[in-house]
Parts: structure tokens; sequence; C-alpha cells
């Protein structure tokens, strides 16, 4: 039988420092920052560990989808993001200025995220499953300057765009393709060859901006939530209380830095400790996987709950004949991860999972199931050490309240002051003053609070679509089908799957002298993956002759849900 | 190639297009990862094996997803399995 504890013993966390009270000045004390004020996330990544003893320790180590290996020092690693630094510099690139990535899990990727940063540029990584229209949009919001890109997905998804994105002064190549010499771009390998490795870094300070994550909401286009180097204090000392990372380790966090977490934790934090990282190029395949976790040697593993799914149901002889002895951690996170999956890690690994919680506008990790602390599976676990919690009761034109009785829905609120906090939505700041409530950060994820301080997540309180952990939002997708001539109208929902946890949806309304049959819906399917790519292009397209209403004229998503689950629909008193 | 083969591609294919019906299948270079020539997110990779199991009636284990990376891949692998 399921536990419904798992109980952690002394042995767990051998390495907590017990007894130090927390503070955010300790920690700055601890990453050795400079009374100076400066603060820069690359050089306290990189060159910290480059002038060190641990200059020569792997930072790296890059897993190629052909099968090929490479590892990269940290004294490496400071030589080549000062060559991309000073090739951006020479490009004209300045402190503030807008720098996208979109390309696969390659050296060059992490190189340019970090070589930017140390040029006070702020980074914006993309997805690369984002079709051409997410890419124009977001690039187009940051008016950025520059892109690092491959050179098979600029000849796919971005040369056609370019005239419309007049911001975008240089495209920087990595080239997979064998193409060489494309219109209007530059050869990365021949910058970073020609660019000098004197040191690249301006100096920036910790509410300098840094990194840009756009995500979904509701309503509108996606949101630019901007973060400023200072954050580095949460990556830091969250990657030490929740994911027990150290020095010595050797870690794999397997999202993609197109997401958040493949940025805060997939390239900064294990660089801030001085750990060696994991980085697989290839895509999700189950015994891949497990070879990597078992010969690799990986100590603490973040994966997302979407990839443990799918290892539980390749099945335990998957597993026959694989020992972990290394594996010390395991931790998830993209949405609540099922108690069944906690478990089934004590089966498959001999180590429970550790799920956690946090979103693009914290930065880092805010709530979690820690080494030391003992699992309730289904619970994102308590507050880390400098995160303070609540949860409020928030109705609209109503004062936000504190609720402290135990296991009473509401919305999950932080005290605002934790340092990767997001700084604003870029040119939205009506929509940043939105999430605040005097000193409480308004998450939109609703939860509740058991007795013992454990949070448990129990949805959201918008519309907002969860597909293998990542936002999406309606409009975003909505919009798109809209474009097609045939579309009428479009509603789009989460519909709740098994293993991705939500897939996309979408209720098409056609114009009233089509004929909605199969070779349009394949149609508009090809139209809205064309556009969108297929991270964010609906699964499933289905007919409808209308879609349900407010009298105020909002498509009623939830209702729409509600019917296709069955369900009840509810309070039907705002339709028209 | 076989007859064989060229059915079982036309009928891989065809459903892969079914779930991405933007792709030119013509633009398929046979022997690199499919996934990385055209756009396929991994649920849309697991619905092409679920499909492959329901439309052929050949299951691909999690342990053989390393044999059936490019298209000439996955027609061997199904090949070997289908009836002549």
């Amino acid at each position: 039988m399921r536990p419904l504890l798992i109980r952690k013993s002394p042995a767990d966390s051998p390495s907590l420092a017990q007894g130090s009270a927390f503070s955010w000045p300790q920690v700055g004390h601890d990453l050795g920052l400079s009374a100076n004020g400066h603060l820069n996330i690359a050089a306290l990544a990189v060159d910290r560990h480059a002038h060190s003893a641990r200059a020569d320790r792997t930072a790296f180590r890059f897993l190629g989808a052909d099968g090929s290996t490479r590892n990269v020092s940290y004294r490496e690693l400071a030589e080549l993001t000062d060559r991309f630094g000073n090739a951006l510099t020479s490009l004209g690139v300045v402190k503030g200025d807008c720098v996208f990535v979109l390309c696969n899990r390659v050296c060059a990727l992490y190189v340019a995220v970090l070589g930017a940063l140390k040029v006070g540029a702020v980074v914006s990584p993309l997805f690369q499953s984002f079709g051409p229209e997410p890419i124009r949009n977001r690039i187009a919001q940051a008016a950025g300057k520059v892109l690092v890109t491959s050179s098979s997905l600029y000849q796919r998804r971005i040369a056609s765009l370019r005239a419309e994105l007049p911001s975008l002064e240089h495209v920087l190549l990595i080239d997979d393709s064998g193409a060489g010499g494309i219109a209007d771009t530059l050869d990365l390998a021949t910058l970073l060859r020609d660019a000098p490795n004197t040191p690249a870094l301006v100096a920036t300070a910790a509410e300098d901006p840094a990194l840009l994550h756009f995500t979904s909401g509701t309503t509108g286009l996606p949101k630019g939530a901007l973060h400023v180097h200072g954050a580095v204090l949460t990556h830091y000392a969250s990657a030490r209380s929740a994911l027990d990372l150290r020095p010595d380790d050797v870690f794999w966090c397997t999202a993609d830095p197109g997401w958040v977490t493949g940025t805060s934790y997939g390239i900064i934090a294990p660089l801030v400790l001085g750990a060696t990282s994991i980085v697989d190029e290839a895509d999700f395949d189950p015994l891949r996987w497990i070879h990597i976790l078992e010969s690799e040697r990986v100590n603490v593993w973040y994966t997302a709950p979407t990839a443990i799914r799918l290892l539980m149901k390749a099945g335990p002889e998957l597993f026959a004949g694989h020992r972990f002895p290394d594996l010390r951690f395991i931790a998830s996170v993209g949405e609540a991860l099922n108690p069944e999956a906690v478990c089934w890690g004590l089966e498959a690994f001999g180590r429970p999972i550790h799920d956690n919680w946090w979103q693009s506008e914290t930065g880092g990790i805010m709530i979690a199931n820690t080494a030391a602390l003992d699992i309730k599976p289904g619970s994102m676990g308590r507050p880390l050490p400098g995160v303070v919690a609540h949860v409020v009761r928030h109705l609209e034109g109503e004062p936000v309240t504190l609720i402290e009785t135990p296991d009473t829905v509401g919305e999950l609120a932080l005290e605002t002051g934790w340092p990767s906090m997001f700084r604003g939505y870029l040119g939205q700041p009506a929509r940043y003053r939105d999430c605040f409530a005097g000193k409480l950060y308004l998450t939109g994820d609703l939860v509740r609070r058991d007795a013992d301080g454990y949070y448990w997540f129990v949805g959201r309180s918008d519309d907002v679509i969860k597909s293998s952990g990542h936002l999406i939002g309606a409009f975003e997708v909505e919009s798109a089908l809209m474009e097609h001539p045939a579309v009428a109208e479009a509603g789009v929902i989460g519909k709740p799957d098994v293993l991705a946890g939500e897939v996309i949806k979408a209720f098409v309304v056609v114009k009233h002298d089509i004929a909605a049959d199969e070779d349009l819906r394949l149609e508009l399917l090809a139209h809205a993956r064309r556009r969108l790519g297929a991270a964010v292009a609906p699964k499933e397209i289905a007919f409808v002759p209308a879609l349900p209403h407010t009298r105020s004229g909002k498509i009623m998503r939830r209702l729409l849900k509600a019917k296709e689950l069955g369900l009840p629909e509810g309070d039907c008193s705002t339709l028209a | 190639m076989s007859r064989n083969h060229e059915q079982i591609r036309t009928q891989v294919l065809a459903i892969v297009k079914r779930l991405a019906p933007e792709i030119d299948p013509a633009r398929i270079i046979p022997d690199k990862p499919l996934r990385t020539q055209i756009d396929l997110d991994s649920m849309d990779w697991l619905n092409v094996l679920a499909s492959i199991h329901e439309y052929m009636g050949v299951d691909i284990p999690e342990r053989d997803y390393g044999k059936v990376v490019t298209l000439d891949g996955i027609v061997a692998y199904l090949a070997e399995r289908l009836p002549e």
C-alpha cells in the first residue's frame, strides 16, 4: 500500500547547516559578494570558479544526440563566454539590450546565455518547439537586438520573419546543416574564433535586468517576466535547500533552457555552486535516460512529472539490471506530482521524488519537499528558508485577506522581498501591479495548507493551460486559429491527460458557408502547427455549431471544459 | 528497397501526416533523426507510436525507442515484425 508519509532520517541530510539562522544578506556573504555592489550572474557562475582551485573541474558535460560527449571546464567556459561577450560588444550590444537564444541543448547555447549576461545584456531563451508566431511575438515585444539560433531553425522558422522584426540587428548562427553563408546572418563559430578572450565583464548591479522569461496568462499575449542579476541569490540558496545540491555533485536538470527551469536550474544554479551539470541534447528516451543516470553517476536529478509518468509507463523491466548507487536526491517540478509517482521513485531508484513549486514570476523554487523534510506524497512541501507564504482569500472587488484555518482553499501568496522575484512584465505595468496586494505577490494558484504547514496544489484561479508542465495561454492559440479564413471563432481549453497533465483542445466554429469536414480539420491543424509550433498548437480540434459566451462577450472556456469532461456546468447566470 | 518496405514507409508517413499535417514527406531525409527535421513534440511522438500500434498492429516498447529514431529505422523495425 502507498504510504501517507515518507519519513526521513538525519542521514538523509547530513550537510544541512543546522542552527544558523537564514538571511538573504548571509547568502550574499556565502557567495562572496563584493562590497562595491557589483553583482553579475555569469561572473558568480563561471569566472569565480575559473579563478579558483576548481578551475579545471567540469562545468558542463554535453551528451550529443550522436553519442558524442564533450566536457567543458570552468576555465574553458570562462574563456568561451568572454569571447562571446566580446563578440557581442563588437557588434554594438550594450547593457540592457535584449539577446534571444533559440536552439538545441548544445554548448553554444550555454555559452551564449552566460556570455550575454557577462556584458549586461538581457537574455531571453526561447523554446525550440515554438513556431514562427510565438517567436515573432516575443522578439517584437522585447525589441530583441540579437538572436542566437541554428542554421536549420533559422531557415525553417525565422528567415521569413526577418522583415517583421526591424529591431533584430544580428542573427548569429550555429551551423548545424552545413548551409554556410546564409544572407543577413553571422557565423557564430567565426565570431567566437575572432573575438579576443580578454575579460568581457561589464559592471552590473543586483537590480540590473538579466533575464526575460515569457509566460502565459488567461487573456492577451504572453507576458515577459523580467528578472535581475540579484536573482542569483535565490538560485544559489534554493539549489542547496530544495535540491540538496553540493559542489562536488554531478547534477542533471532535464528541463530545456527555453523554459525557466532550464535556465535557473539547468544553467545558473549548478554553476554558482561549482557542480558538474549533465546536458543531454537528445529528446526524451526512457532507456537513454536510465543509462545517463547510471553511467554518468548522477547525484542529484531534477526532472518533470510528464517524464516521470513516461518512465513509470515503461514498466519495471526497463530498470532490470540497472543500479543507481550515486543517485542521492530526485526532485520534480512543472505541475503537482501525483502520490503514485512520488512513491514510484522508491521502487525504481530507492529514493522518493521530491516535488516542489515555483513559477516564472518567482524566478526560483519557493516551496519544496527538502531532503530533511518528511514527505507527504502529493504535497508540494513547505516554504524554503527566506520565503514567507500565505493562503489568501482573493475575490474581485474585495480586499485580500489571510486564511489561517488549515485545509481551507485559497490563493497562494508570497511576501515580497525574495531576490528572484520578477521586477515587471515587459511594457505592461498595469498587469504587473495587478499581481500584488500590498506586500503580497498573488500567484494565481489555488492551494490549501494543512495543520503541519504543508501546501497542497488545488488548481489555477484562471483558465491557463498547463501542458507537459508548461503554461500555455488559450488566447494565443485562439488568435492563431482565427487567422484562418474558414474560422469564425475558436475556444481553447486544457483537456486532462494522464501523461501531459493537460493537452490543448480547440473548439472551432466555422463561417456559415464552410463545410466542417475532416479535410478542414487537418488544414486547421496544419495551419496552427505551422504558426505556433508543436508545443503550443492544439492536439485536438473539434467543430462545434457555437461557443458559449458571457454577457460581455467573452468565451466561457470553463463551460467548454465542463462539457468536455461531462461535468455539471455550474453557475451559468452570467451567460448570454 | 522491397515492396514491403515501400508500403510500410507509405503507411508510416500517412500516420505522421495525420498528426502533423503541415509536413512535406518529400523533404524528410530518411537516415537523419526524424524529430529534428519535423516539428514533433514528445506528445506527438507518443501519438505516432500509438497510431503505429493501432493501425499496423506493432507495439514499440520503450526499450526500443533508440531503434526508431530515423524514418529508415522505423521502416526496418516494422518490416522485421510485419508479415511479408
